[in-house]
């Protein structure tokens, strides 16, 4: 049996996971290519759940291949479109059917996808979510009753370590690990010295930090995220270097730039981990790990 | 005050909705719709325009004072005679006015307009919504910033990663209630309150519909 993640997390190693997205529709064999690329390659996989906002095919469905694949993964739920009792109805499900890890998130907002018109739930939030965890793994649930049969989960959350203001994200990450996340995979970082004085401080307390690392595939694609995507930002010098690579070769100096911040992450003992985000390139992520020195 | 914010419905839809319907009485407001010019004296006379160009016959018309008060009863007693000839009722009020008048009424009423949200004027010709009536009031634990309402996803234990600089993911218009309690509460030196972690709601403050008697 391959070790579960909490071993993985508690052995002191330098952790890394990494990402699979399940598709539009029924067609399972890209997510099939991509679990088998990197089950025993990364200590779990996390499987996203709609994310953007976007249908997709379950998160607990592909956390059910990774599983039957013989990897380790790590199932994201979000509190966008399930209420509480779905919610806990699918935490016994994965439970029974092995799945050890949880991603406790919020989500997007449905206005960000493609099914605008749907009503958001968020019945809980990604704290109180963790909370329903641990509760579940006391035998009992949010209504009070008891179960019969319990849960038992490795569960984390995320945090911004460049959120704008900075101090409610991080009172939001010490309600979380009150909570009970035991890890925390944090959004995109880029500016790493920045990074080290959020590590300052969120070492302080007991949750293991893996740092989150996005794939930067172009230039463009950089400076997207700096305009859209909340919480990230991709420095000028970085942008500039992705601008360096010649015709066709973006990718490539993307694959080296995520190498070279995971090796600085990892030679420095800055955090517990990476969590390697390849979105849409998740067949990238061996060379990412090569790049590193990992592999 | 509180105030119920409207806005008209396209134009497609509203011609959806009189079809086969030939002649209109129109009704009008003085309150609300007055104030977010969706129903007032001006509005009422540019859909009888707009009717009459369509083809329609305008019976009549009213600018009630208050659409959702119970005077509407005898107010729309006066245009008995016109309200007889029509075959529908097109109403430029709130969902509160189209209710009142279609339980003082026997005839076809057809809403103009779409009510959004029950909020106050902010700012000239700006309005926001604060208050969503859930039964369960956190004001006192939030700086008075309400996040139920003023928070996309009604969060209350702070804010989600969407929140960027100060705004929310889904509209850069829109401020980020988290930011606000943040900064209210810091001002406060009341930070502890934030740092709470909050049970999940509660949504049978008020079983909908909401009923109460004194």
């Amino acid at each position: 049996m391959i070790p579960s993640f909490k071993e993985a997390l508690e052995s002191g190693k330098f952790v890394v996971t990494s990402e699979v997205a399940p598709p539009k529709g029924t067609n399972l064999e890209k997510m099939a290519h991509h679990i088998e690329l990197l089950k025993d390659k990364v200590d779990a996989m996390n499987v996203t759940d709609h994310q953007s906002s976007v249908m997709r095919f379950p998160s607990l469905g592909g956390a059910l291949m990774v599983k039957e694949m013989g990897g380790e993964p790590i199932l994201q739920m979000t509190c966008r479109d399930r209420n509480r009792m779905a919610l806990q109805a699918d935490l016994l499900l994965a439970a029974s059917r092995g799945i050890r890890n949880v991603l406790c998130l919020t989500g997007d907002s449905v206005v960000l996808g493609d099914h605008k018109e749907a009503k958001g739930v968020f019945d809980l939030d990604s704290s109180q979510l963790l909370a329903a965890i641990r509760g579940l793994e006391k035998g009992k649930d949010l209504g009070g009753s008891d179960l019969d049969g319990s849960v038992s989960f490795c569960a984390g959350a995320i945090v911004t370590p460049e959120a704008n203001p900075l101090e409610p994200q991080l009172i939001k990450f010490e309600k979380k690990i009150e909570a009970g996340a035991e890890f925390i995979q944090t959004q995109a970082v880029y500016d790493l010295d920045n990074f080290k004085k959020f590590m300052e401080y969120a070492r302080e307390f007991p949750a293991r930090i893996l740092a989150g690392i996005i794939l930067l595939t172009s230039a463009p694609m950089a400076r997207f995220m700096n305009k859209n995507v909340a919480g990230v930002t991709v420095p000028q010098e970085l942008i500039e270097e992705m601008a360096s690579a010649g015709k066709g070769k973006a990718l490539a100096k993307g694959i080296e730039i995520a190498g070279r911040m995971i090796k600085r992450i990892r030679d420095e003992k800055m955090c517990d981990g990476v969590h390697i985000m390849a979105i849409g390139k998740e067949d990238k992520v061996p060379e990412i790990m090569t790049a590193a020195g990992l592999l | 005050m509180i105030r119920s914010i409207t806005q008209q419905k396209r134009d497609e839809e509203l011609d959806q909705l009189l079809d086969g319907l030939g002649r209109v009485f129109i009704v009008g407001c003085g309150t609300c719709v007055t104030l977010t010019r969706t129903g007032g004296v001006p509005e009422v006379a540019e859909m009888k325009r707009t009717l009459s160009s369509k083809g329609k016959i305008i019976t009549g018309d009213v600018v009630l004072p208050v659409a959702c008060d119970n005077l509407t009863k005898e107010a729309l007693a006066e245009y008995g005679g016109q309200i007889r000839q029509a075959d529908a009722l097109l109403i430029m009020t709130c969902a509160f006015g189209i209710q009142t008048i279609a339980n003082h009424s026997d005839k076809l009423v057809v809403p103009a307009l779409d009510t959004l949200f029950i909020g106050k004027e902010t700012g000239l010709g700006q309005f926001d919504e604060i208050c969503t009536q859930c039964g369960t009031c956190i004001l006192g634990e939030t700086g008075g910033v309400c996040p139920v309402t003023s928070c996309h996803k009604g969060l209350v234990n702070g804010p989600c990663g969407g929140t960027n600089n100060g705004k929310c993911e889904i509209d850069e218009a829109k401020d980020c209630a988290w930011t606000l309690i943040y900064e209210r509460l810091k001002a406060l030196d009341r930070l502890g309150s934030m740092k709470k972690l909050q049970k999940p709601r509660n949504h049978q403050g008020e079983p909908s519909p909401g009923k109460f008697k004194l």
